[in-house]
């Protein structure tokens, strides 16, 4: 049997600072070295000063995953050499002298199964390498401390999981859990980074690291099973070691290096000092959370009664379902579910493309309403949306200017009904024969009115016309 | 014109415009320049901005301006607190060039008051050490007798004030830094109450026991002091917000009817029989004054000095790894270094006490042994505490020698590390606890050289704490410095 285990790397893009420092949390697109202090560059004499706030963040990520929060929450120092980090130690959190991370014994659900969440810590991000060069000899390495000191938070699951399609549904889930908690956008570069460990049978352990995206952890998991079970099948042992991914050439690559060895000598950080977390303050954390993602798509099941598929495609992305409660009412609220998750999610089918959406919630109540109203036919709502995703205009100024006013009024559909009947003298005796033909004619007074004509109208007058 | 006047006596004589600020501070260069090749307390002296500053502050006393409440007092800093512009070595190669950016807290509440930086005193490296002889600029020497150390590691702060090139200094106690010159020195020298004092640009050695510590010629002089650089600082959020409270005031309430322990662990086997009869001598003249002195047993401190290098090298292992010369440091080019060959080529500058408690504290922190030692360490710093609270419910003070033995030649011990480990018994005790203790000069010793009393209270007890010292302090004449 194969387990997996997922250690989880998750930024709390959403702050404004760092972890112990006033610079700012994003650091992306900027002047290398440009984003820096005394205290997350590690001068001598400077002390980290801890952002509560990120406390706080931290805390609903660990609510959020079912985690015990003890009373009291401290800090260690991870000593390691390594230049991306400015102090030669990274401050973080540590169990083995008592719970004081930030959270532990959680759970998630993923398709049924249950995926234990052993601990929960805040911790500091180091600086980042640049490599130059083009061949090994005349490589150089540079370091960029602006994102030194941002906040993390590492998730730690226990080896629960059997395969990878469920590590991949369980990143997605999580992805979207951080995102709907309002902690951090986990779509960002670097935002959130995976490691994995894997063992088949009763077989060692190996961790797999470098991984850079859900996509790749999946083939890397996909590849170590099968490198794993080839090894157990001739008869070799799998090695205890770290491997690293290689994105070119689709394969782990053992890293040679012995870091499971290292002996971080973990100390007490008596610079900050513990931070007692009262039920008082947990409450009020708890207050902060959002509603969940599966509170909300019982919701939108129970109250809505929207499809099990629909309710979940919408609940589980935090943008859509805000803008969904912001612009139903009781009366459009299928028209709008409609609208979002058929068209809107059309549009936006890339990142890039939803956040570029100028889109508001009285867009959607506007467009659903006249759509009710039969003032609007689906087909032009379709047009509408998508001008105003572009333009950001109001729709009354997106019908005129488009001219997509609704014909509904039985004299002008009569007369195009006549043009119609004159050119299509073939269809129409055909319609007679055979009723079921009717929608060619309907098709062609849509095209006539370019898809203004209200169809139900249209239909009941043809079928008039035709005596059928 | 008396270099010799206490820092009050010049802030009273500089605020009446009694004498010249700027004509003060050119004197007291002017000494640093003629005794300092003999004493070597001085690192850096900021001669030129020094004499500036002076200027300014005649200006603004002649003018009637607001002032600040230090007047220009010349003060010297230890070289591990930070000056923005101003070179911070540590007394270390490591640090060699290393300017830092900013001001330590307590420098730029000393500048807002308009106290006048002098220069930065010699420490041993890092602050590792009791004597001042593990400096990378050499050591500094003992202005009663050049021959003998300073004590240590303040050991410039200690000799910069007994030596008139200052009026006052701050030093840093880790564990005894600043009480042992003191003593060394013929000086008073106040460590605080952990958290009372920012730590915010000193630069860490142990940052779990040691504080910031003024050293000055009078009791009163440390009361003034601290209440400039007290309080709570956004800066450190180990600092405690206590409230304010004035040192100064009330400064004379005296000890009539308090009650003082005397540590039988600090005045037993290995104390030196002229300190010993100090002891004995300053405890009679407070119960002169209306003390009441009762024996106290504290079996805890036996541990104290092994939980003392246990933790201080721990932490200092950690705290110093930072110095890898990469980001700032000496001039050494990292070409043709792989990574770890450069990191382990360029940490070989350090000295050898600092080599030394790096290994120990990775050593104790290693895995397989946080348990046996730091822990270990660790509980003996909670019984410390324990029987502490113990005694304070019985006492009011604590009393020892602040050093068990006199003043020792330079080169003397430098050889035994354990033996110079040993002469901070009476110290530490207040670094693992956190409470605040004071060495208070006392007496001479036939040879000549300084023995000083040492008072302990309980946290955050500063102010009753000098109220004592300043009746100990009132008990003797001593002898002024001829240098």
């Amino acid at each position: 049997m194969t387990k997996i285990g997922l250690e989880i790397h998750c930024q709390l893009t959403k702050l404004a600072s760092k972890l112990f420092c006033s610079c700012k949390a994003e650091y992306r697109n900027l002047e290398p070295n440009s984003n820096i202090c005394p205290v997350c560059a590690g001068l001598p004499g400077s002390l980290p000063l801890l952002n509560k706030k990120a406390v706080e963040k931290a805390a609903m990520i660990s609510l959020a995953l079912g985690c015990k929060i003890p009373g009291k929450i401290g800090f260690f120092r991870k000593n390691y050499f390594y230049p991306d980090l400015p102090k030669n130690f990274q401050i973080t959190q540590y169990n083995a002298y008592g719970p004081t991370s930030i959270g532990s014994d959680g759970k998630m659900e993923i398709e049924g199964k249950e995926i234990r969440i052993r601990r929960i810590q805040l911790e500091e991000d180091p600086g980042r390498l640049v490599y130059e060069g083009t061949s090994e000899k005349t490589m150089i390495t540079l370091v960029d401390y602006n994102r030194a000191g941002t906040p993390l938070v590492e998730i730690v699951t226990e080896p629960d999981f059997e395969t990878p399609k469920q590590v991949r549904k369980f990143l997605n889930v999580l992805a979207d859990l951080v995102e709907n908690i309002g902690v951090s956008d986990p779509y960002l570069e670097g935002a959130m980074r995976v490691d994995g460990n894997i063992s088949e049978g009763d077989g060692n352990r190996v961790e797999i690291k470098n991984v850079g995206s859900f996509s790749d952890i999946e083939k890397a998991l996909l590849f170590e099973i099968t490198r794993q079970q080839s090894l157990v099948e001739r008869g070799i042992e799998v090695q205890a070691e770290t491997r690293h991914w290689d994105e070119a050439r689709r394969i782990t690559v053992s890293s040679r290096s012995k870091e499971e060895e290292q002996d971080y000598r973990y100390l007490p950080e008596a610079d900050i000092p513990i931070v007692l977390i009262g039920n008082e303050s947990l409450d009020k954390i708890s207050t902060q959370m959002p509603e969940s993602i599966i509170a909300r798509k019982e919701r939108y099941v129970k109250k809505y009664g929207m499809p099990a598929q629909v309710a979940d495609v919408l609940s589980s992305d935090r943008f859509y379902s805000d803008l969904f409660d912001k612009s139903h009412n009781e009366k459009n609220a299928k028209e709008v579910s409609n609208i979002i998750t058929t068209d809107l999610m059309g549009f936006a089918d890339t990142r890039e493309k939803k956040l570029e959406l100028k889109i508001t919630s009285k867009h959607i109540s506007d467009l659903a309403d006249s759509i009710l109203e039969n003032k609007l036919t689906r087909n032009s709502g379709k047009l509408a949306l998508q001008e105003m995703v572009k333009t950001g205009k109001a729709l009354t100024d997106v019908i005129s200017s488009l001219d997509l006013g609704h014909v509904s009024d039985v004299g002008s559909i009569e007369k195009i009904i006549d043009e119609v009947f004159k050119e299509e003298e073939k269809a129409v005796a055909e319609a007679k024969q055979n009723p079921d033909t009717i929608n060619y004619l309907v098709g062609k007074v849509m095209k006539k009115t370019k898809g203004k004509a209200d169809p139900a109208t249209t239909l009941d007058i043809l079928r008039k016309k035709l005596s059928v | 014109m008396n270099l010799g006047i206490s820092a009050t006596e010049f802030v009273s004589q500089a605020k009446e415009g009694a004498l010249s600020v700027e004509e003060f501070v050119a004197k007291t260069l002017d000494r640093i320049k003629k005794i300092d090749e003999k004493i070597h307390a001085f690192i850096t002296v900021d001669s030129q901005n020094a004499l500036d500053k002076a200027k300014a502050i005649d200006k603004k006393i002649k003018s009637k301006e607001k002032t600040g409440i230090c007047f220009g007092i010349p003060i010297s800093l230890k070289d591990n607190i930070c000056t923005a512009g101003l070179k911070t070595t540590c007394a270390s190669k490591m640090l060699e060039s290393f300017v830092a950016p900013y001001d330590a807290t307590v420098t730029s509440r000393l500048k807002s008051e308009d106290a006048i930086i002098i220069g930065k005193v010699n420490l041993d490296e890092f602050a590792m050490g009791s004597t001042t002889e593990f400096s990378y600029f050499g050591p500094t020497k003992n202005p009663w007798n050049p021959e003998y150390v300073p004590g240590g590691s303040s050991g410039g702060s200690g000799a910069s004030v007994a030596a008139l090139e200052c009026l006052a200094s701050l030093g840093s106690d880790t564990g005894g830094s600043v009480r042992s010159p003191a003593s060394f020195c013929s000086v008073v020298g106040l460590k605080p109450t952990y958290g009372l004092i920012s730590r915010y640009g000193l630069v860490s050695y142990a940052n779990s026991i040691e504080q910031i510590g003024p050293v000055a010629k009078t009791v009163e002089d440390v009361a003034f002091l601290l209440n400039i650089i007290s309080g709570h600082d956004v800066h450190d959020n180990t600092t405690v917000n206590h409230g304010h409270v004035d040192y100064v005031k009330d400064i004379k309430a005296g000890v009539s009817g308090k009650k003082i322990g005397i540590i039988s662990q600090m005045i037993g086997d290995g104390i030196d029989k002229e300190v010993a009869s100090a002891t004995t001598s300053a405890i009679s003249k407070l119960q002169d004054l209306g003390a009441e002195c009762v024996p106290v047993s504290l079996d805890a401190v036996n541990h104290s000095v092994a939980a003392y290098y246990t933790i201080a090298s721990a932490e200092a292992s950690s705290n110093l790894s930072r110095y890898d010369n990469l980001r700032y440091g000496f001039d050494f080019s990292t070409e043709g270094y792989e990574f770890k060959a450069f990191i382990s080529k360029a940490r070989s500058n350090f000295g050898p006490e600092v080599t030394r408690r790096m290994l120990l504290g990775a050593f104790v922190l290693s895995a397989g042994y946080y348990g046996k030692y730091y822990l270990k360490a660790q509980k003996v710093r909670t019984m410390i505490k324990a029987q502490l609270d113990e005694a304070f419910k019985k006492v009011d003070y604590l009393i020892s020698p602040t050093m068990p033995i006199l003043p020792f030649k330079v080169g003397e011990k430098i050889d035994d590390p354990l033996k110079l480990y040993l002469t901070d018994i009476n110290t530490v005790t207040a670094n693992l606890s956190g409470i605040p203790a004071i060495s208070v000069p006392f007496s001479m010793s036939s040879s000549g050289l300084p023995i000083g009393i040492q008072l302990f209270a309980n946290s955050f007890q500063e102010k009753e704490l000098l109220q004592a010292a300043h009746a100990l302090q009132e008990t003797s004449k001593l002898p002024e410095m001829s240098l």
